[in-house]
């Protein structure tokens, strides 16, 4: 229960990338997806430099071409769907494998795997070298909107605490028979949902009490003073920098 | 005689739906005494303690903290001078490293920069969790959680600190740590508690209160002694406990 949903993307290390501040480690990914993004998809040597340009970041972070390739796991779904657009696409065919496909189809395809994997694998780097407290610190000081951030702190903090509410309430169904196998059997699930929010809710008036008493008047203080180095942007800036001349290179061929 | 610490005058306060849980609730303390407060479930003691800081509104009577009027003008300086330390610290602990959760009373009255640092760090060393700054709340036991709950009070320093049943759920050990941190702060302490040998250990004043008002007063061995007011007021000393034999001078 404890394990720590706060630091479960987080891969603890010493690296380069790691010790990089959380805000210019965002401003890298945003640049980086930026390029990647603008880079036309026919240009697929352009593709071939993000690969590299990715792939050596998680090197010098330490992190394995198997680990990545198992977090981009998660991206799967979304990237199955792409594959659709052969088969749906207009426009001109090609046979491919015994199937007429649609090239216009096949290029979208490609398209959006090759840029959602890049996007997907630069977010897993940014994710397993900085703690979300860090991120959050981060989009803090990169001038996030404080409500949006405090919301994302907020969920953060009591996402384990509401887990092991969870845990609790089902060890307890458990201990006195309640196995539903069936989805006409989950009606004591949705009554502990219910029973769920409704203590929540309650902990938000604690949690808003507990705040008031210590000076709060509707504002989150700013607690982290901005600490970057001129190297810090360098190191972190470098790599979308890259990618984004391959981008510019690619656009005017 | 000095001004008291924290004064309450005839405290009343029925919440919404009607229900009276407090009837004329009466007391004060005195600059740098720990008083226990005990009572049965449902007696009004956190009740009583969410207007000590203005959190509630009473219907009658008044408050005042070293002089100072609770009323909506003084709402921030009197939160200041009182701390208050929640039952449950997951409710105290909302900011994601204890860092943060510390620092963000003393920010919220403008203290930054190296002052804030100073604040947070004396605060974590004064319960002995200078170590775990930068960690997670919710990656600390409940008993480390309860000593960084009293840091984050602390780090406003207040003139009276409110511990709203401090050893419950704890095991020993951890019970032993938050003893030895409170036993060592010079600081008015009014301690909220159902646990009778730590009151007794902790406050030499206990103060009973029962349907929403204060019904004795005293110092803790002589209250816990007496077992007909005990009994009356649904108290009860742990099998084979005797106050007379363990009672501090």
């Amino acid at each position: 229960m404890s394990a720590g949903h706060a630091h479960a993307l987080f891969v603890h290390g010493h690296s380069r990338v790691h010790r990089l501040p959380a805000q210019v480690k965002l401003v890298a990914l945003v640049v980086f997806v930026v390029a990647v993004v603008a880079t036309p998809r026919e240009m697929v040597w352009a593709f071939a430099v993000d690969a590299a340009l990715v792939s050596a970041a998680a090197a010098v972070a330490h992190l394995g071409p198997r680990f990545v390739a198992g977090r981009m796991l998660i991206g799967a779904p979304f990237l199955a769907g792409a594959l659709l657009l052969p088969v749906v696409g207009g426009g001109a065919r090609v046979v491919v494998g015994g199937l007429w496909l649609s090239l216009d189809g096949l290029w979208g395809a490609w398209a959006v795997i090759a840029k959602g994997t890049l996007g997907l694998a630069a977010s897993i780097v940014l994710t397993a070298t900085t703690p979300v407290p860090d991120l959050l610190a981060g989009l803090s000081r990169l001038r996030a909107p404080a409500l949006v951030t405090a919301i994302a702190g907020f969920m953060v903090r009591y996402l384990e605490v509401i887990a092991g509410e969870l845990h609790r309430t089902r060890v307890a169904m458990a201990a006195r028979g309640y196995e539903p196998r069936w989805a006409w059997q989950g009606s004591a699930l949705a009554t502990s949902a219910g029973a769920l929010f409704i203590r929540s809710h309650e902990r938000g008036e604690r949690v808003y009490d507990a705040m008031v008493s210590r000076g709060y008047q509707g504002r989150l203080p700013q607690l982290d003073a901005p600490v970057v180095t001129s190297s810090d942007w360098v190191h972190a800036l470098a790599l979308p920098l890259c990618a984004t001349v391959a981008a510019v290179v690619a656009v005017i061929a | 005689m000095s001004v008291p610490a924290l004064e309450v005058r005839g405290l009343e306060y029925a919440y919404p739906d009607g229900t009276r849980v407090l009837r004329g609730a009466d007391f004060h303390l005195h600059p740098g005494e720990r008083v226990a407060l005990l009572g049965p479930n449902g007696a009004g003691k956190t009740t009583l303690v969410l207007h000590l800081n203005g959190i509630l509104t009473p219907d009658a009577g008044d408050v005042t903290v070293a002089g100072l009027a609770v009323q909506q003008g003084t709402l921030k300086e009197i939160r200041r001078r009182v701390g208050i330390v929640f039952q449950d610290p997951d409710d105290q602990l909302f900011m994601t490293t204890v860092r943060q959760d510390v620092a963000f009373g003393p920010a919220n009255y403008g203290v930054t920069g190296a002052g804030l640092d100073r604040r947070v760090q004396a605060a974590l060393a004064d319960v002995g969790m200078a170590g775990v700054a930068d960690r997670p709340p919710h990656h600390l036991s409940l008993g480390e959680r309860r000593r960084v709950a009293v840091a984050t009070v602390l780090a406003m320093q207040p003139e009276v600190l409110v511990l709203d049943e401090p050893s419950s759920n704890m095991d020993p050990a951890g019970r032993r740590e938050l003893a030895d941190v409170l036993t060592g702060l010079e600081i008015t302490l009014l301690m909220i508690t159902h646990d009778l040998p730590y009151a007794l250990e902790l406050c030499t004043r206990a103060m009973i209160m029962n349907d929403g008002r204060i019904v004795a007063d005293g110092p803790t061995a002589e209250l816990l002694a007496d077992r007909a007011l005990m009994s009356a007021n649904r108290l009860e000393l742990p099998l084979g406990f005797d106050p007379a034999f363990a009672r501090r001078d």
